[in-house]
């Protein structure tokens, strides 16, 4: 009982502070080299591991599903799967899982030890509030990035998927045929929807690291411990949501 | 010091603190138990008593830090933990680990508060933070960042911090342990003059006698979560009451050292 109390203290507090961080909006303009530099840490430098792993995720999805899908040969509708399966699904949510691992710890760790040495006190008593220095900056940037992510993630996927089948005996689907297949039957409300998850979970990944670092109390070994619990609770709740997401965005 | 310290809008208002019946626990340690405390607009008003007795968390309330599990602080006329307070009173806490922000450098440290408060242009808060920084000798560390200084310096540059905000309630957390003392003389000083400059009230937790019996106006000992005594510094000169005797006068008796003493009455 104590336990379900504390979970729904935390989605209280969680929902609390994105909601103070929202209302200082407005003062995003004048915080904007605070703004690009979040850009810079969330979407720029994540960007060589994003471009390895889609491309890879790509290529195995085109490998995996020609030697599947060769039985009944329907080696032709490879493009299509790769395609519908990058933009629905793994793109949005690989790069989900990544963020959530690459930036996600390291806001945590930022903000926890913030707080651990008092710094976060220290802006209280100066008036600046935290979610309007800190959080805004974070969660304005993710907004921008995790669709940028995405779009590079499917790509790279994409062109994965293309090569594999161009260049590999066994399945020796040229990639004018593979992108046509591709296209045949994308539509763009299925490319929206990978939008829609990937600033979705991107939302999630900024609340819950912030939360979970300002509320950190004690010393450096609570710093570690809440960023396991950080990446851990993002991980849960990016694929929780990921199903529900995807049954609301299938069916409407 | 120059009239740089006087720009600030709110200056000429003064306020001060009251708290009333404060009491606070954590979990089932209780650290203040029924603490009242009048602080008058305009007074250097200095917190004694031995280290663990309450006098941080005393300060964490009046900045509004830290909520009481009964009772309340008010600064003038407001509530010190309702966050709005801070937009009607400027205050100024002075942190004993200094509690600067380790990602900036000094000069960011101590410009971030004009800078988000948006209270005069870069060459205006260069001149305010450059006079901040002189008088506590720091010129020269002003683009180092934290991690380079040393215990006294991060010291010296949270004071710093504290100035450029122009406070109007100014709160210190040891500000003289870790300084060596012709350091503590000067900060002593600065304390002291601060007054005369602006409009401040300033709340001091120490252990430092020379500076609360040289610029203190009224002293308040805690001890074990509790205000064991209040007054001038006049009035404790010679305090009858024997627990502050020895806390302001102990005797290092080698002899019989305190260690053994308690060792004994174990026994």
């Amino acid at each position: 009982m104590n336990y379900l109390t504390a979970i729904l203290g935390h989605i209280g507090g969680s929902l609390l502070l994105l909601v103070r961080t929202v209302k200082y909006l407005p003062t995003l303009p004048r915080q904007f080299p605070r703004f690009i530099e979040q850009c810079y840490l969330i979407g720029y430098t994540s960007l060589p591991i994003v471009t390895i792993l889609s491309f890879f995720i790509g290529s195995v999805l085109a490998l995996q599903s020609g030697y599947s899908m060769e039985n009944f040969g329907a080696k032709q509708f490879i493009g299509t799967l790769v395609g519908l399966t990058m933009a629905r699904e793994l793109g949005p949510v690989m790069v989900a899982i990544l963020i959530a691992g690459r930036v996600g710890s390291a806001i945590t760790a930022e903000l926890a030890s913030m707080k651990v040495y008092q710094e976060i006190d220290a802006l209280t008593t100066m008036n600046i509030p935290p979610e309007r220095m800190l959080v805004l900056p974070r969660l304005a940037a993710i907004v921008v990035m995790m669709p940028v992510l995405a779009i590079i993630a499917n790509l790279c996927g994409w062109y994965g998927g293309a090569l594999v089948c161009q260049y590999t005996h066994s399945i020796s689907v040229d990639s004018e045929a593979y992108f046509t297949a591709l296209k045949a039957y994308m539509k763009p409300k299925d490319i929206v929807d990978g939008l829609v998850k990937a600033e979705v979970f991107g939302f999630v990944i900024i609340t819950v690291c912030c939360y979970i670092g300002l509320n950190t109390r004690g010393g450096p070994r609570e710093i570690g411990a809440s960023v396991t619990k950080a990446v851990v609770t993002s991980l849960i709740l990016i694929l929780v949501l990921d199903y529900f997401v995807t049954k609301a965005l299938l069916f409407t | 010091m120059s009239s740089t310290f006087t720009a600030s809008p709110f200056a000429g208002k003064t306020f001060g603190v009251t708290v009333t019946n404060v009491t606070k626990s954590f979990g089932k340690a209780t650290v203040l138990r029924d603490v009242s405390l009048e602080v008058k607009p305009g007074e250097i008003f200095c917190i004694m008593g031995p280290s663990g007795s309450g006098k941080t968390v005393l300060l964490k309330h009046i900045a509004g830090l830290e909520t009481a599990t009964s009772g309340g602080v008010k600064i003038g006329d407001f509530d010190a933990a309702n966050p709005e307070t801070r937009n009607k009173v400027h205050l100024a806490l002075v942190f004993q680990a200094g509690a600067l922000f380790n990602s900036l450098s000094v000069y960011d440290n101590l410009a971030l508060y004009p800078r988000e408060h948006r209270q005069c242009n870069e060459a205006g808060i260069r001149e305010r933070v450059m006079h901040a920084l002189s008088i506590l000798s720091l010129e020269k560390a002003a683009n180092k960042f934290p991690s380079d200084l040393s215990g006294g310096m991060k010291k010296r540059v949270a004071i710093a911090r504290a100035l450029v905000m122009e406070p109007q309630l100014l709160l210190y957390d040891e500000p003289t342990s870790e300084l060596d003392p012709v350091m503590s003389a000067t900060l002593t000083e600065i304390i002291a003059t601060l007054r005369e400059q602006t409009a401040v009230t300033s709340v001091v937790v120490t252990h430092d006698r020379d500076l609360a019996f040289a610029i203190a106006d009224r002293l308040a000992f805690v001890m074990d979560g509790r205000i064991r005594g209040v007054g001038t510094p006049a009035e404790f000169k010679n305090p009858t009451d024997p627990v502050i005797a020895n806390f302001l006068n102990p005797v290092i008796d080698l002899k019989n050292p305190r260690f053994k003493q308690l060792e004994n009455s174990h026994e």
